[in-house]
Formats: structure tokens, C-alpha cells, sequence
């Protein structure tokens, strides 16, 4: 039979494996919870005092700011890149749960819709902790926008979401996912501006930036920080929203060609 | 359920191979066949879980794969493996599957304490998937599989694994299940599983239907009524090849004499020297032995 070029759009049932994962969450949330806060402020306290004493400011921001706003979006990267391929690996295989869920109406993209919204939520979530976090270090400035961040943080779960999901359906193990980290993950998160502005590295470098997702999280919260709109506006979106439509609809065929065979 | 041509390649090999199947409304229909025989790759063909290569297949009266959304609705599926979500209670498995059909409310609710006490697992509500034994596992997954009460349910191997006491009781309820009206089809390889519980039968091996009918017809046209075993102890077999009004087949250390008349056959196996034999009734196991072949399958 000819296989299907359509585009793969999910149902709205996708909305059952999001709860799915919600449940789960909510029986060890208190942990989890805990484990949110400890990164974002190790970063925090680590580089923003450690290293915020030599610089005074970045870009016209404290340096604390300048760093919580790149961090917030570093770490949607992580928590997002982190459920999508370990907890979703684990799904795939050793727990069948998306055998169990495709014996139902469910579709393969429905499956992954529903994983995907679920890493957005988990990055909403420790992003919302970071907020905390920072708020109480004094690192939000309340003169901005920050609140308007939150929906970049949700952009950033999704697209890192899908990316994972997708790597996790090509998988032949979870040893695969260090290459995922090594060559992708760790790059972005220490080129992307996060630390310090991207325009102090070489040219060719500074392209490769560009064509990623990170970077425009990272240029979409900074100015929201310090009260501006991002510009420009539309390109910032719609680079990681490419990659999530894109990651998306792969995932749902190479998912499609690894389970329903 | 109506298919016809089904056939489905895995590396240039055919596992199943140009099957015309018809399930009726209400029967209990079992597939049977040596590992391999690809039972459980023409069940995933008739759930649109596995793309097939060609044939035409309509279940619940839709065709397969464009309406599948609407028959998996109404279709339960009781999976080989256990798949449970363990990360949930038993309950909470109940439930979070209901979701994946739309369902929820106190309707689902009640419907999931009737399904718990009907597996005799009311007991178990609130338990971790890990602390259920195996019977318990696969009592669960058949109480998942009718969450949505469906009109045809599907179960590749619903008992292997199960001791005696827990395979009764899985009996117990299909034949239940039958009775409310509900179309039943399963694999196994027990062949008195099959003889209890289905109204037809058919012997799948190599991906095709060797044979198809009620248990009696399967008996009646592939196996005489009586066997003769004759346990070998390394010994020739070569003399009873000459013995009358039988069939000769010879697996291992036993060989099966099989006669419309069991009594004179005894005697002259006994005169002939060999150990004392042993005659029954044909069974299923007889019909399928001879219809797949003797001889050790490896997986």
C-alpha cells in the first residue's frame, strides 16, 4: 500500500497521553519539584555571583539578569531534551506504553503530540521555578516584561520537546542520546548567548547560531527583560517554530516505521 | 471482520500470505499455528498495527486502514506481551486507558469497579502493577480491554504463562464474554483452550490457513477417532509399518498409530514386542500435529 505523504496532524485525544504523563508526574512531583530548583540555581549563584563580581554588566543588564534570561531558556532546553529522550525512550521500549496506547484510537501522531505538549510542560514548569528562583535573587528586573517570557519558554519546550522525540524514535539505545547532548545540546547551550552575547564570536560560528533554535529563545527573553519587544519579532519565532513543525512531522513517520511494522 | 488476500512481507519473506479470513458476529474464533506461523502478524494486520502489503480487510463492517480510528473504538485488544503502564495503580491503569477512547465520568468509574470485581481483583484497585502476579497482570489487561466495551475483542495468547487455576478463570470470563454477544478472536497454542473455547478453528502455519472449521469438523476430516502410542525406547519402528488399518507417524521416542479401531492394533503392538501402548481419543493436538508437521520449531 502506498504510504501516506499527508502531513500528519494530531487529534485532539492527544490531550489523553499529556494527562497520561501529568499523573504520572503528579505521584513524584514533590521530587521532581525539588530537582527543578536545583540547577537554575546553581547557575545562578555559581556564575551570576562568581563571575558577576568581574563583570559589571552585559549588554546594559546586570549581569545576574543577563544570565537568568539565558539560563531560562537553556534550561526549557534541558528539561524538555531530557524527558523527550530518556522518560520517552523508556515509554517507546522497556514499559510499551505507546504499544498499549496505539491498540486504541490513538494514532503514532497523536502519541507524539501528546509527548511533545507534556516536554513543554515540564520545561513550563522548571521555567516557572527558575522564575522563583531568580525573582528571589533579585535577578528579574520588575521594570520589563518577564512575565511575557513564559510563552518563549513554552515555544522553546515544544521545539526542544520535538527534536528529542524525534532523536528518541532513531534510537537504538539510550548510549545514543550522549551524541544527541555532544554534538547538539552542549554547543547550543554554551554558543547561543546564553553566557555572554553571541557578536564576540567568529563569523562562521556565529551563523551556525543562527540557523539553531536556542539563540532566538535567548533573543526573544532578553529584551522582554529589560521591557522591549524583541526584534525581529517574527524571524526569533518562527526559526524554532520550523524546527518544532519540522522535528514534529518526522517524528510522527520514523515513530510510524519503528512501531507499526 | 472480513479479509481477503492478506498478505504481509517482512524482508522479501512472506509471513502472511494471501489469507481469506471471515469472522462471525458473536463467535469465539482461535487461531492456532507453531511459533512463527505469523498468528500474531495477521492479528496486527486486522488492527491496522502493521501496514499490509496487500488484500483487502473490512472490520466491524469499516474498512481497514482508512476508518481505524472508529473500529479500534470498538475493538478491545488483550496484547501477547503484558504492557501495562507501570507507573500507575491498577486502577489508575483502568482509568488513564479510557482516556485514550474519550471516555471519563462516573460512568467509567463504575464501569471500572464492575471490570475489577469481574477479574476478581477489587481487591487490587490501589496495587503497583509490579506487586500482581502474572495471573493477576493478565487478568488487569483483560479488564483494560473491555473499558470500552467492545463489540469485537482480540487476544493473541491470552493465557500463556498462566497456571491451570488462572487459565480456568481467564476461560471462565471469555466464555461469559461470548454469551453477552461479543465477537472473540484468539491465538494460542493450547490446544484444549481451543476446544473449549472456540466455535471455529483454523491451523495456520508457513503465513496460510492450513485448515478451517468447528472443532468436531477439524477432527472428523484430518484425524482418525483413536490413537495408538507406542513409547520407542530407542527401539526400530520399522515392524509396525506393517500393521493394518492404521497411519503411522513417528516423533522423538513415541510413535502415533492412527485407527478407526484401537483394540487389535494393542494386541499385535504387543505381540511384536514393544513396551505396553496406550490408546485414546484423537484430539486437537493430533489434528494439528499432522496438519503443521512434528518436528521442533525453532523461533
Amino acid at each position: 500500500m502506498a504510504p501516506r505523504l499527508a502531513l500528519a496532524i494530531p487529534h485532539g485525544r492527544s490531550v489523553a497521553v499529556w494527562m497520561r504523563n501529568l499523573r504520572v508526574w503528579r505521584r513524584y512531583a514533590v521530587p521532581s519539584l525539588i530537582g527543578n530548583f536545583g540547577e537554575p540555581l546553581l547557575y545562578l549563584l555559581g556564575l551570576g555571583y562568581g563571575l558577576g563580581r568581574f563583570v559589571s554588566g552585559m549588554a546594559d543588564m546586570p549581569y545576574l539578569a543577563y544570565l537568568a534570561s539565558g539560563v531560562l531558556c537553556a534550561t526549557a532546553m534541558n528539561t524538555a531534551s531530557y524527558e523527550g529522550l530518556y522518560a520517552a525512550y523508556t515509554r517507546m521500549t522497556r514499559q510499551d506504553t505507546y504499544g498499549a496506547m496505539l491498540a486504541t484510537p490513538l494514532q503514532v501522531a497523536d502519541v507524539v503530540a501528546g509527548e511533545v505538549a507534556w516536554c513543554a510542560t515540564k520545561a513550563l514548569i522548571s521555567g516557572v521555578t527558575l522564575f522563583v528562583v531568580a525573582g528571589a535573587l533579585g535577578a528579574i528586573p520588575l521594570a520589563g516584561l518577564p512575565l511575557a517570557a513564559l510563552p518563549v519558554v513554552l515555544l522553546m519546550g515544544l521545539t526542544f520537546g520535538a527534536m528529542a522525540v524525534l532523536v528518541t524514535t532513531l534510537a537504538p539505545s539510550y548510549d545514543f542520546f550522549l551524541y544527541y547532548f555532544t554534538a547538539f545540546i552542549t554547543p547550543m547551550f554554551l554558543f547561543s548567548g546564553v553566557f555572554y552575547p553571541v557578536d564576540t564570536l567568529p563569523g562562521w560560528l556565529q551563523a551556525a547560531v543562527v540557523a539553531l533554535p536556542l539563540f532566538h529563545g535567548v533573543e526573544l527573553v532578553r529584551p522582554l527583560f529589560s521591557g522591549e519587544l524583541p526584534d525581529p519579532l517574527a524571524v526569533h519565532l518562527a526559526v524554532p517554530a520550523i524546527y518544532l513543525i519540522g522535528a514534529f512531522q518526522l517524528a510522527t513517520v520514523c515513530l510510524r516505521r519503528r512501531l507499526l511494522v | 471482520m472480513h479479509g481477503r488476500g492478506l498478505t504481509k512481507h517482512y524482508g522479501g519473506v512472506p509471513v502472511v500470505d494471501g489469507v481469506d479470513l471471515e469472522l462471525r458476529a458473536g463467535e469465539c474464533f482461535g487461531l492456532l499455528g507453531p511459533n512463527g506461523a505469523g498468528k500474531s502478524t495477521l492479528i496486527r494486520l486486522i488492527l491496522g498495527l502493521a501496514p499490509r502489503d496487500d488484500g483487502e480487510l473490512e472490520v466491524l463492517g469499516r474498512s481497514v486502514p482508512d476508518a481505524i480510528r472508529a473500529i479500534r473504538a470498538r475493538c478491545g485488544v488483550v496484547p501477547q506481551q503484558d504492557n501495562l503502564d507501570i507507573d500507575l495503580t491498577a486502577a489508575a491503569n483502568l482509568r488513564v486507558y479510557a482516556r485514550y477512547f474519550g471516555l471519563g465520568g462516573p460512568a467509567v468509574e463504575a464501569r471500572i469497579d464492575r471490570l475489577l470485581a469481574f477479574f476478581q481483583l477489587a481487591d487490587r484497585r490501589g496495587a503497583e502493577i509490579e506487586a500482581l502476579s502474572g495471573g493477576m497482570k493478565r487478568r488487569l489487561i483483560l479488564a483494560r480491554a473491555l473499558i470500552n466495551d467492545p463489540e469485537l475483542l482480540v487476544l493473541d495468547e491470552p493465557t500463556t504463562g498462566l497456571d491451570p487455576q488462572a487459565r480456568r478463570l481467564v476461560w471462565q470470563q471469555l466464555r461469559r464474554l461470548r454469551r453477552e454477544g461479543r465477537t472473540l478472536l484468539l491465538t494460542t497454542h493450547y490446544m484444549s483452550e481451543a476446544a473449549r473455547l472456540c466455535d471455529r478453528l483454523a491451523v495456520m502455519d508457513g503465513g496460510r490457513l492450513l485448515a478451517l472449521g468447528t472443532p468436531e469438523e477439524l477432527l472428523r476430516w484430518y484425524v482418525e477417532p483413536y490413537v495408538v502410542e507406542v513409547p520407542l525406547d530407542g527401539e526400530d519402528f520399522q515392524p509396525l509399518s506393517q500393521a493394518p488399518g492404521c497411519r503411522l507417524r513417528v516423533t522423538g521416542d513415541t510413535a502415533y498409530l492412527y485407527t478407526d479401531d484401537p483394540g487389535p492394533l494393542v494386541d499385535r503392538v504387543r505381540t511384536a514386542g514393544f513396551d505396553p501402548p496406550y490408546w485414546r481419543p484423537a484430539n486437537l493436538e493430533d489434528v494439528f500435529l499432522g496438519l503443521t508437521g512434528y518436528e521442533l520449531r525453532e523461533d
